[in-house]
């Protein structure tokens, strides 16, 4: 494999991987919070759907991103109400969530545009468009440094660079801050939280809320920068892969980021070649499509490592009883 | 608290969140500038008012009976399978294998091979997350949602690859042999004279259903099994203490489940499509979740969810064809039946409780 080739397909991998890892984030929050989160899959799409919506009617890509988070957090608040307020199970509540999606985004779409689910394609500002870095052009010649920062680096739009600001972000706020430390705790042992005078509601509000606002740009990024619209069913599947990366990652957030490019990687790979010959060993397309979930599972049985969530995920508190 | 009767919890909650939802996916095609009355006139008589309708209607409720009672098999045992659209996806293979297998002399033979060839794929299916939250801890929820698209992509390796007969551009198997056509309730209506549904696809598998329905009833509630895994969903350190294993608990209600989430595949594999293809369980998986939470893990509540179902479903494509409401507003109802019956299940639950507490102390 020459060089261009392996920069293009890092270059992909980058942009795949992109949405995973604000979605992988997003869960990261929920779930670190005591409140479990499969949902992300709706949530994207219905940002999706509304970033892709009112970026083509309004012709710019910024009131889009901001009715595409809005919308997420709609969502994040019935999740947070069905979960928090009236301690239903969070996992029915995601499957709800997930069906909601699904069904509105293609109801409402018709309904607007009647193009059988689709948003209008967007162009020019209605777009995220790439960012070239400073230097990137002066650079391009220089061997080895050149096409890395040219080719891998530079040339992103604006959600990829602040997708990856997020992961040191979201490791201060979690681990350096006094939030932090309470959103963990309200996660693992909300009782103490409690007893400290912390409200453990209005905590996994925030968690589930800013769970809301990134995937809510996971799924802008979807619709303004990856692709040009709103596709029907278009995250498919990748906010359960984004929960897979969550679990190998451990509900890190550095670890997330390699967890989602390593799961971009491989969907980059599945994307340019169909079937990979491993001398005598043909891998199939099939097999590099399922295989962030089989290693999920793999990390899941604990053949390596063992990922732990968070000790109160999936159960309501309950103050007095 | 006091509780509340018996009736209440059973039927007059459920029937609550069904109306809450229902007066929501009302408002949701009154906002895309439909008549919520016309559209629900649509409905009925598209999927009741004709045999034809029926005929669809009752072919989507086998399916969904079998998809519900897999879930609520496993709820019963403290699990929530979130797999049953993998295992359905696995129960067409093991079906499609069976009747691809022989020139099957009669359809009664097929039927009984390729039901114990689906359940047998579902189960196999649905050991391995079992397994491992059994032996591993891992959570079933997040491992059955890993093995729907690990299924989906074996399947799509099986059909392009191994299944697709030679020179069809198809992902699709081979037509089944004539031996393995299962008889039609059409058919059998006309072997009794009666004209009945004609031209749709429901077909002796409802019979199967109704059958597993009873079984699960007394697997359930009339063995030491059912009673095992119930005191088990309950609570799992007290099954424990009363000298029931876990491991093997969690194995059998999986196990179960995933038999009868494969034995969906009778019906829409052998029953209708009479070949492989791909995405051949549409949905029906997760419809099985809202299934079982309408039909409070009872089989017959489940009998009374899936007829539900079944009618949205026919339903929402006679929508379809006559109104400008795409199909997908089932799944909008579908969403906001779970999430009423289902997550804010205490949102209804806690008013009424309050409101009988009152009248037991007046």
């Amino acid at each position: 494999m020459d060089p261009d080739t392996l920069i293009q397909i890092l270059d992909s991998a980058v942009r795949l991987g992109t949405p995973l890892l604000l979605a992988c984030l997003a869960g990261l929050f929920s779930e670190r919070a005591g409140i479990f989160d499969i949902g992300l899959e709706g949530k994207m799409l219905m940002a999706a759907f509304f970033s892709g919506a009112v970026a083509a009617v309004t012709g710019s890509v910024w009131p889009g991103l901001l009715a595409g988070v809005c919308s997420s957090m709609v969502l994040s608040a019935i999740h947070g109400a069905a979960s928090i307020t009236f301690r239903g199970n969070q996992l029915i509540s995601g499957v709800a969530i997930n069906f909601l999606a699904s069904g509105l985004t293609v109801l409402i779409g018709q309904n607007w545009f009647r193009l059988g689910g689709r948003t209008p394609p967007l162009t020019g500002d209605g777009r995220f468009s790439p960012i070239t870095l400073p230097f990137a052009e002066a650079l391009r010649e220089v061997p080895v440094i050149g096409p890395i920062y040219h080719g891998l680096i530079s040339g992103h739009s604006f959600l990829v660079y602040v997708a990856f600001a997020a992961v040191p972000a979201s490791w201060w706020l979690l681990y350096r801050t006094r939030f932090g430390l309470r959103l963990r705790a309200v996660g693992e042992t909300p009782a103490a939280v409690d007893t400290a005078g912390i409200s453990v509601v209005r905590m996994r509000y925030a968690a589930v809320m800013i769970c809301g606002v990134l995937t809510g740009l996971a799924g802008a990024y979807l619709a303004t920068a990856l692709s040009a619209g709103f596709v029907k069913e278009m995250t498919a599947g990748r906010g359960y892969i984004a929960l897979a990366a969550l679990i190998f990652a451990k509900w890190r957030p550095v670890p997330a980021l390699g967890a989602t490019m390593l799961f971009g990687l491989l969907e980059a790979i599945a994307n340019r070649y169909q079937n990979i010959d491993l001398g005598g060993v043909v891998l199939p397309v099939q097999f590099m499509q399922a295989l962030p979930y089989i290693l999920t599972v793999v990390i899941l049985a604990g053949f390596i490592g063992k990922a732990t969530p968070p000790r109160a995920g999936g159960e309501a508190y309950v103050k007095e009883r | 608290m006091t509780r509340m009767p018996g009736w209440a919890d059973v039927a007059l909650i459920p029937l609550l969140n069904l109306l809450i939802a229902f007066a929501m996916s009302g408002l949701v095609i009154l906002a895309i500038g439909e008549n919520p009355w016309a559209a629900l006139k649509i409905m009925v008589s598209g999927a009741l008012g004709s045999s034809y309708g029926w005929g669809f209607t009752l072919y989507y409720a086998t399916s969904f009976i079998f998809t519900g009672l897999a879930v609520a098999v496993a709820s019963h045992a403290g699990l929530f399978n979130i797999g049953g659209e993998g295992q359905a996806t696995l129960g067409g293979l093991g079906v499609a294998m069976v009747a691809l297998a022989l020139p099957w002399p009669h359809w009664s033979l097929a039927l009984l091979a390729a039901s114990l060839g689906a359940a047998a794929f579902g189960a196999a299916w649905a050991a391995v997350p079992a397994w491992l939250q059994a032996k591993r801890g891992s959570h079933i929820v997040i491992t059955t949602i890993m093995f729907n698209f690990i299924a989906a992509s074996l399947l799509n390796y099986l059909l392009v690859n191994v299944m697709r007969p030679v020179g069809s551009m198809d992902p699709a198997s081979a037509r089944f042999p004539e031996g393995a056509a299962l008889p039609t309730l059409n058919g059998m209506a006309a072997g009794i004279g009666i004209v009945w549904g004609r031209n749709t696809p429901a077909n002796i598998s409802f019979f199967l259903a109704l059958l597993c329905c009873l079984a699960v009833w007394v697997m359930i509630w009339r063995t030491r099994l059912g009673y095992q895994i119930r005191a088990f969903g309950k609570s799992g350190p007290a099954a424990l203490y009363a000298g029931i294993s876990p491991v093997r608990i969690t194995m059998y209600a999986m196990l179960i489940s995933g038999g009868l989430a494969g034995l969906m595949a009778v019906n829409n594999v052998m029953g209708e499509a009479e070949r492989l293809v791909l995405n051949a369980v549409e949905g029906a998986g997760f419809i099985g979740i809202a299934v079982a939470l309408m039909g409070r893990n009872h089989p017959f509540g489940v009998l009374l969810a899936a007829l539900l179902f079944g009618f949205l479903y026919q339903g929402g494509g006679e929508l379809a064809l006559w109104t400008a409401i795409p199909r997908e507003m089932i799944t909008v109802i579908q969403a906001l039946v779970i999430l009423f019956t289902g997550a804010l299940d205490n949102m209804v639950r806690a008013p009424v409780e309050r409101m009988f507490a009152r009248r037991a102390g007046r």
